[in-house]
Parts: structure tokens; sequence; C-alpha cells
């Protein structure tokens, strides 16, 4: 057992160190984060610049085919490059959800004269992707949206909300699913667009979260136009083609790197618990190593996937535990070591707070992660289901026409 | 990346669940679980012709002579099944400390007989209620006898010899000492305990001759070491031990109906099988970790043996109790095959001292090696 490279995989990291020391900066951080409504402009365009260079490399889709403008390369190669990359301040989050979940879904689906045309410039940076999914009604049941699409001649009209859209406001296309027959079954009435986020009857509107930011954003259709031909799969098909969409969401989505149990027995090193300091306390070492356990759990469990990306094997069924770990570990660590600092603890001012307030902001933030790209309870049920086998549950929407299905608000 | 078992150890393994699986159903734990017998002579007999009791042992001494990986995946099979055996007890800890800390005349003497199963090994540490410590440890060595008290001692009863810790009175040093179990100045009384699948002693030391072996300066640090390398093997154990559980779990949930649906199909069973999966997994990459640590004698071993440890633990307990609770009533009876698992997952737990004990020494390595 090592975690050494192989020498094709020692070769390749060599290669990709070199090409990044000429081409990449090791400066100031720039750029935004893809998901902040105030994103600037001027990040977006050293993005842009940035995933040019790294297209024209080949490293910007290293397992796309090469007719794709990839590199034809394997997984582990793409994780050697994100590995290197992440040593350098290079501004990057603005096209993971367009060349991770959107492109993907148009190589499966989209015309052979379609790709050729969107996949190089989203590719390139030059044309951002997001991803219509999620509505006010249809969070967990994604295929319960109800936003719909009526034929009008050789186009569709689209009226209805998408919430939770990450990047809507500066994406120049994005790809949605709708509601095309309300009379039939659920999944059996919905069909799959991609479509241009100018297009006339878009409106974008930055949702404010409870931790304060505002990172996603509500988009409203007030009959939109979009041509037949922007249809993937057939009218009726939506949901077959989500669910390619959603297989690589499982790729794309995680949980940022957050204080940890090194910061809570940093803080724990700080604060006292009746007069000594709160590590030598055998309940707050007992939550650490628990807390210990967990992070170096995930941690070894993705080199156990790393492994079998090295081997060229499909990863076992363990990666799916990441988030399901990660998510309330971020919220529970949190709320224990504002626990720690007694009433003190409420004080979410940097200025004041210890260790400048990161539990207080991460708890706020917490429980925002343990909702988004699959709630604690639905990653259960696909462990379950999935993983182990287990039935799905009883559903009792699945021979009812959508249109009387009972709803709430 | 090679962060997994070779080729050869996964063909090992699959050796000994087929061993397993054709000789040692629940049904021969439930033998040693209904019977006066401390253990199952027919599985620990196909296990040595396997050579297994030999695995770790070098081949200049009559063993294998592989390493701690090898152990981990034999060790993962024992818990799968249950298996009624003195393995953990004579391999992990009894056959370990010989061969860290044996004088080449002991290695020579025992050894040999240990690899092919000619007799049986064990490790005697606590004394009291009380977890051991450098301090609390009361049986003592002096002039080539030892006197003193362990309890419990797993395989007391059907070990040959033990290795005792004992404070030598001439230095006021722990050491280690090889004690023939079989002799008329050792009285050993089985003990009742939570897992009769287990044989369990109290052994009672009076001026028996021991053997003193060759920890150097070690002292406490030498039981240390040997708990850290038997806490990795107990943990791989522990993990095939949930994963049964699981699975025994997840063939009920499917098999059984309550209003007028599979049990597995209610969230309420789905979400407690999938946690226990997470934390199954979570033991099973901490461990592999530690696995990684002790075969290559690693700097880091100290808190991998630890995290495997009180990860593994976690999970079994909560495997094998959640396991009942998944059958409901039948879970609970004598005749259902979950008890098992929930007796030996504490008799695990708790066998190389306690969680609380485990997450201390966790911390510990934390705060010497400053992190934060």
């Amino acid at each position: 057992m090592d975690f050494n490279d192989t020498k094709e995989e020692a070769d390749f990291r060599e290669e990709v160190k070199t090409w990044l020391k000429e081409n990449a900066s090791k400066g100031e951080k720039v750029g935004g984060r893809y998901d902040a409504i105030d994103v600037q402009e001027d990040a977006l365009s050293r993005a842009r610049d940035w995933q040019a260079k790294k297209a024209e490399a080949g490293y910007a889709a290293i397992t796309w085919p090469e007719e794709f403008g990839g590199l034809g390369g394997t997984a582990i190669q793409s994780v050697i490059y994100s590995q290197e990359e992440a040593k350098y301040n290079v501004p990057t989050g603005f096209f993971e959800i367009g060349l991770g979940m959107c492109i993907p879904t148009m190589m499966a689906w989209a015309t052979k004269e379609q790709n050729e045309r969107f996949v190089k410039p989203a590719l390139y940076g030059e044309e951002v992707w997001c991803q219509l999914f999620s509505e006010p009604s249809a969070g967990s049941d994604v295929a319960g949206v109800r936003t719909k699409a009526e034929k009008d001649g050789d186009d569709w009209i689209i009226n209805g909300q998408k919430v939770w859209t990450s990047g809507a406001h500066f994406s120049d296309f994005g790809i949605i699913v709708v509601r095309t027959d309300p009379n039939v079954a659920k999944h059996k009435g919905l069909s799959f667009f991609f479509l241009d986020m100018k297009s006339e009857g878009i409106e974008v509107k930055p949702i404010r979260q409870l931790s304060g930011g505002a990172n996603f954003n509500e988009v409203f259709f007030t009959d939109v136009r979009v041509p037949d031909s922007q249809r993937l799969g057939d009218v009726g098909q939506g949901w077959k083609v989500a669910l390619t969409t959603l297989m690589n969401e499982r790729l794309a989505i995680g949980v940022p790197k957050s204080a940890d149990y090194s910061s809570l027995t940093r803080a724990a090193k700080e604060v006292d618990l009746n007069d000594q300091p709160a590590i030598k306390n055998d309940l707050v070492r007992s939550k650490i190593a628990d807390w210990y356990i967990q992070a170096e759990g995930l941690k070894y469990t993705k080199m156990r996937t790393l492994t079998a990306l090295s081997k060229g094997e499909t990863p076992g069924p363990e990666s799916s535990i990441g988030k399901i770990v990660s998510a309330p570990k971020m919220q529970d660590l949190a709320s224990f070591a504002m626990d720690l600092q007694g009433a003190a603890g409420i004080i979410n001012d940097s200025e004041i707070a210890l260790l400048h307030s990161i539990f207080q902001s991460q708890w706020l933030s917490a429980a925002g992660y343990r909702i988004a790209g699959g709630t604690d309870e639905i990653l259960r049920n696909i462990v379950a289901e999935r993983v182990l086998g287990l039935p799905q549950d009883v559903r009792v929407d699945k021979a009812v026409p959508f249109n009387e299905l009972p709803s709430g608000r | 990346m090679n962060f997994d078992f070779s080729e050869d150890q996964k063909m090992l393994k699959e050796q000994v669940s087929k061993f397993l699986s054709d000789n040692c159903s629940l049904d021969v734990a439930r033998d040693i679980l209904e019977s006066d017998k401390t253990y199952s002579e027919e599985v620990w007999r196909g296990l040595v012709d396997l050579g297994l009791t030999g695995t770790a042992i070098p081949e200049e001494y009559g063993g294998l002579g592989l390493g701690a990986l090898e152990l981990c995946v034999v060790a993962e099979e024992l818990g799968r099944a249950a298996a009624p055996v003195p393995f953990s007890s004579s391999v992990y800890l009894g056959t370990e400390a010989i061969v860290k800390y044996g004088t080449d005349s002991q290695k020579e003497k025992w050894l040999p007989k240990l690899a092919v199963g000619e007799l049986i090994s064990t490790f005697a540490l606590p004394e009291t209620n009380s977890e051991p410590t450098e301090k609390n440890i009361k049986t003592t060595f002096s002039n080539g006898k030892i006197n003193g008290r362990k309890i419990p001692v797993a395989d007391g009863s059907c070990s040959d010899i033990a290795i005792v810790v004992v404070k030598n009175t001439d230095n006021d040093h722990i050491a280690l000492t090889i004690v023939d179990l079989t002799s008329e100045y050792v009285k050993r009384n089985q003990i009742s305990t939570l897992d009769p699948s287990r044989d369990h002693a109290e052994i009672i030391f009076e001026n028996s001759d021991a053997e003193l072996m060759d920890t150097g300066d070690e002292g406490w640090g030498a039981i240390e070491n040997i708990l850290n390398s038997a806490a990795v093997l107990m943990a791989f154990e522990q993990i095939g031990g949930a994963e049964a559980s699981l699975n025994m779990a997840k063939d009920y949930a499917l098999d059984r109906y309550a209003f007028g649906r599979q049990i597995g199909s209610y969230q309420a069973i789905k979400h407690k099988l999938a946690d226990m999966y997470v934390k199954i997994e979570l033991a099973r990459s901490n461990s592999y970790y530690g696995a990684m640590m002790l075969n290559d004698g690693g700097a880091d071993l100290k808190i991998a043996a630890a995290a495997s440890r009180v990860a593994a633990t976690d999970a079994y307990n909560f495997a094998a109790q959640e396991s009942i609770q998944t059958h409901g009533g039948i879970g609970f009876t004598w005749e259902a095959d979950t008890q098992f698992f929930y007796r030996r997952s504490q008799v695990l737990g708790l066998a190389l001292g306690s969680s609380i004990t485990w997450k201390n020494k966790l911390v510990n390595q934390l705060e010497e090696k400053n992190i934060s």
C-alpha cells in the first residue's frame, strides 16, 4: 500500500507541473466564486482567459474525447491536474456546472451540428452554462416541476419559475426541464431543452440566504420562446435526459473546505473550561476524536476511490458517503465549538469572536450544505437503494396524472 | 496511488472466507455459546492447517513470513464469521508480542510451536475494574516468579501460555513476561462474560515461573506498541462483524413485510442501514491507513491505530445493535443469530481498552503533532 504515482501518472504530473509553472500565476487569488452574485465582470474575464489557455493545452476537459476538444485522458489524470492546479491561484469556478453537467448532457443528446456549435465555446470559457432544474415546488422531488412549455408552431413557449440556479446571472445558455403534458403521470410529461439565457422573457433575481450571502438565483420565465430544434430527447422523454445531467451532478457537488478537527483543537486550547484549557476536558477530547475519524475516514475513502481510478476501475460505492458525513459534520462541529465559548459563542463579529468567527459563519452556512445537491435524507435513500439494494419507497404519484396530484403550498 | 490490498492478499481473503463459510457457520458459534467448550477445535485446526497462525511469524521460526496486511484480511473474515477461536489473543497479541519483544531463545522456543498451532497464547493485561495504566499494574515480577491476578484474560482457559504484563520489582519498571499457564502455580477460573462464544478467564499467579522478555527501556511503551498493532488487526475483525450485521439486517428488511410492504422500503429502516454503511466505510478507510502504517512501521501508527479502533468500535457497536432493532422481536430471541454480533461487538470493543481511552490516545497524538 502506498500513495505514490505509477510511472505514467508521475510522468503526467511532471508534464502538468511544467505547464502550470509556465502558464499559471502563483500570485494573489483573483477572480470570484462562480456562485457569488456580485461577481465582477473582470473576474469572469480573467477566468475566461485562464480557461482558454487550459483548453488550448487540452487540460480543460482531460477525460473528454479528442473530437470534443478533450485530451482523451483518464479520470486519474484529471485528478492529478486538479491537484496540481490547486497549488496555484488561478481563477476557477465559473465553468464547472457547464462543463461538468450541461455540456455532457448536450454531448449525449444534442445533434452533431449543435455540439459543433456549443461544445468548444463552453470549453474555452467563451460561453457559460447553467442548469435550470429545481423549482419552488420541486426540490428533492425534482420530477415534480411545474414550469410548462406549450407548443406554438415550430416553437415552445415556456412559463414558470426555476430556483437555486447557480450562475444564472452570468450564464449565456441553460439546460431546462419543463412540463409539456400535465395530463400524464409525473415522470412521463417532461421534456428537456437548452436555451439562450438572454432570451426575451427571462428574468434573473438573486436569492438572499439566511447566512446573509446571495449565492443563487431564481429565474422567472414569461412567454419565453424556444425553437423545437433545441429540444433534447423526445417530447415526454425529459426525465431520461435529466438523469444524464443528474448522474454528473453527483460528481460535481461537494462541500467546501471548512473548519475541522484541527480548528476545533486550536479553539479548545484557547478557551478555558472549568479554569483549565478545554482541550483537557474528556468530553471535548471525545468530540475531537469523533470528528477526526470522520474527516480522516473521508480523506482515505477518497484515496480508495483514486486507487480504483488509477487502476482504471470504476470506484466502489463508498465514494457516495462524502456529503452525508461532511455536511452534518460542518454544522455539528461548528455548533460544538460555539458551545465551548459559552455566552460569547453567539458573537459573529470576526474582530471579536474566537478564530475570527469561523465557527459562527460556518454554522450559518452549514444549514444550506445539508440541503444543496441532495439533502441528507435523499442521499441516505440513494445509499440504501443503489448501494444496499433496498426497495424504493411506495410512490403514490406513480400512476396518477400530474394535474390530479394533491399539492400543498 | 495504490491504497488497496494486493491481488495476493485478496486471494488469501477469498480462501479464508471460503474456509469459514464452509466450516464456521453461526451454528459453530452457537455450539460454543451453549456448551462448556471454550473454542471450536475444528475451526482452529482448519486455520492452523491453512498456515494462518504463522502468517506473520518469520520463516526462520516456522511461519509464513508475511506481513501485517495479510493478517488484516484474515481478521476481517474471522470477524464476519464471528468465529469462536482464540485467534486474536494468540496471533494479534501473544505471537506479535513474542515477535516484537521475545529474546532470541524465546523466539526459538515458542514461535515454531505457535506457528503450527501446537500452542495457544494470550495477553494478560487488565487486573481491576479500572482501565490498566502504567501506575495501576499490581502483578509483580521478581527473581523469575510472578504474583498477582489478571482479569479478564481473553481465551485465558484455553491458552497454554500468556504474555503477562507485570511490574518488575527490581527496577519498578513495567515489563513483559512469558508464563506457562499449565503450571500448578497458575490458577484459572473461567468467567461469565457478555459473549460466552469466546472464552474468558480470571488467572491467579502464585509464585509462577515467568520468563522476562526484552523490552529494553520501553517500559509501558512496549504495552502501547503491542496494543497499537492489535488495534489495527482487531479493527478489521470488527469491520467484518459490522458488515455481517448490516447484511443480516438488509436481508431481513427485504424479507419482512409490515403494513403491506417490505420494511426495507420505509425510510426509517433505509436511513438506519445507510448510517451503518457510512460508519463501516469510515472505519474501513481509517483502518486501511492503520494497516498501511502497521505494515510499513510508519510514524503515524499511533494515531492511525487509535483512529482505526475508535471508528471500527463505533461501526460494529452501532451495526450490531441496530441490526437487532431492524429485526424487531425475533432479533431479541435466543434462536436468532443476531446475538452473536451483538455480544462480539462489545467484547472486541472493550478487549484492548475502551473508546474513551483510545479517543484520549488519539487526541494525545494530535496534541503531540501540534495539529492546529
